[in-house]
């Protein structure tokens, strides 16, 4: 009886959204009376940044500071139309629709400066701290604040922008059985290092090294902090997580979040993170999901390692003790 | 069901209520006094979401009965900043992004906090510790524990 050790290496595509029967997403733009800018989606944040990445996009489109733009996600009732913040897809599909609605928000703000300073709005440029100035002369130029009171109150126009993304539905060719189930994929790859007890069937992580393509990071620290979590949650599943711990029979599992295993920062493995950023074609500003992908390479590469630890394969997660000793002993028994 | 008074202070300041026989602290917080900065996650002590600090001891309040805690001193998460300047620790997660949906901050701040009084020059393993029952799905929590670590080296330098 030994500790025995094993590496595993394991890598992914995986889609950023899914077909659906057509997968849509709407965003309105408007600016306040003051020049501050509103993004209104349905599209929830869930704590995974939602808001502060549609806030950098609207801004960086519009040519304003990001703390000039506020994001309201609060009402699927009342905002535009979005298929749900689920399968990574919410930078990807919503911040299209928040380009576009930014873009024809931005033409209008540019007209409505091209009246205040008579000149073509085609001439005039954003200064990314505010202001609207003319091309090769930016000694002319107005405030964004004053053209927003200027559209309000002067001119009666709406500062505003509509924005819709489709991806359209993918049916499968007749003859093939081919489609088109995402358009843009990222991808992952880990190395995971473990220790097998053999007379226990205890393992230990003892390295993560993840390699993960996510396109582009819009906001690399909010990026870093979604793979180093999705690294965790992805050992949690390969090892710990399930609703019937250890149990062949249904009613000794467990019921509730007393009896629902996840590690802890004490079972931490030694974790690296390498982003690796290859801007997608149909993404904004190149993004892809990084969201649930960053937590699946894990898995199989846990599972290799056992294998190379101890030479028996676990195809049901989670890879529990109990599933490595009878494993084991099959092994033995021939 | 009978209603009982309760008193106690809060963050520095005098609370009184009439609560139903049973409430429990957190449900007392959180639906009477209106902090809602100790956050409910499972409601049957075993996430940490909901700790608090009573008499200077770390206290799960999901568990503790609010009419128990007359003449206690309470301090939660929301009473951490004096004025607007942030406490180390909120400062220090703030920093190292060790907060993602954020429904275990407070939680892990208070526990954090409980720690720093008591060990302010901790090691790791002291931090874990201090942190093994609060339970967090996002961060992994290799940023809170540095995140706790950092706080300690800015207070340990502020009082040098
Ligand atoms: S709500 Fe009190 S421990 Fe989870
Ligand atoms: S930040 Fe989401 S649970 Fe900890």
């Amino acid at each position: 009886m030994a500790i025995r050790r094993g590496r595993g290496v394991a890598a992914i595509n995986y889609p950023t959204g899914m077909n659906l029967g057509g997968d849509p997403t709407q965003a309105l733009v408007h600016s306040t009376p003051t020049g501050n800018f509103m993004v209104t989606l349905s599209s929830v944040d869930l704590g995974q940044g939602m808001k502060q990445i549609m806030a950098q996009i609207c801004a960086e489109t519009i040519g304003v500071p990001t703390d000039r733009v506020v994001v309201d996600t609060a009402d699927t009732d009342t905002g535009p139309h979005c298929m749900g913040t689920f399968a990574s897809r919410g930078t990807h599909r919503a911040g299209n629709a928040v380009i576009q609605a930014a873009k024809e928000a931005r033409q209008v703000m540019l007209e409505v400066a091209a009246e205040e300073l008579e000149v073509n709005a085609s001439d005039l440029d954003t200064d990314g701290q505010g202001n609207i100035q003319v091309k090769g002369a930016p000694q002319k130029s107005i405030s964004i604040f004053d053209v927003a009171l200027s559209a309000h109150f002067k001119r009666g126009r709406s500062i505003s922008g509509r924005g819709m993304f489709l991806i359209p539905r993918s049916y499968p060719e007749k003859e093939t059985g081919a489609m088109k189930p995402s358009t843009c994929y990222a991808h992952a790859c880990t190395v995971a290092e473990v220790e097998v007890d053999d007379e226990t069937g205890e393992v230990t992580v003892l390295t993560v090294k993840n390699v993960f393509e996510i396109g582009r990071a819009l906001n690399p620290k909010m990026v870093e902090q979604q793979l180093v979590g999705g690294s965790w949650m992805g050992i949690s599943h390969a090892l710990y997580e399930t609703t019937e711990p250890y149990y062949p029979n249904r009613d000794h599992g467990g019921t509730d979040f007393n009896q629902y295993l996840m590690p802890g920062p004490g079972d931490l493995a030694e974790t690296e993170i390498i982003v690796l950023e290859r801007p997608s074609a149909d993404g904004p500003f190149g993004a892809k999901g990084p969201g649930e992908m960053c937590a699946n390479p894990q898995i199989p590469a846990v599972a290799n390692a056992v294998f190379d630890a101890v030479g028996v394969r676990i195809d049901t997660l989670p890879i529990t003790p109990e599933r490595i000793l009878r494993a084991l002993k099959a092994q033995a028994a021939g | 069901m009978a209603k009982v008074p309760v008193q106690f202070t809060l963050n520095g300041s005098e609370k009184a209520e009439f609560i139903e026989s049973g409430t429990t602290l957190l449900n007392a917080l959180r639906d009477k006094i209106g902090d809602t900065s100790p956050k409910g996650g499972c409601h049957q002590g075993t996430c940490g979401a909901c700790s608090v600090i009573i008499d200077g001891e770390l206290r799960l309040s999901c568990l503790t009965l609010a009419e128990t805690c007359n003449g206690a001193d309470i301090k939660t998460t929301a009473g951490l900043a004096e004025g607007g300047v942030l406490h180390p620790l909120q400062r220090a997660f703030l920093d190292a992004f060790a907060t993602q949906c954020g429904f275990c901050t407070p939680g892990m701040i208070t526990a954090a906090k409980v720690l720093l009084d008591r060990t302010p020059n901790p090691s790791r393993e002291d931090v874990v510790e201090a942190l093994s029952g609060n339970i967090c799905r996002c961060t992994g929590y290799e940023p809170i524990i540095q995140a706790v670590l950092t706080a300690a080296r800015a207070n340990s330098q502020n009082a040098a």
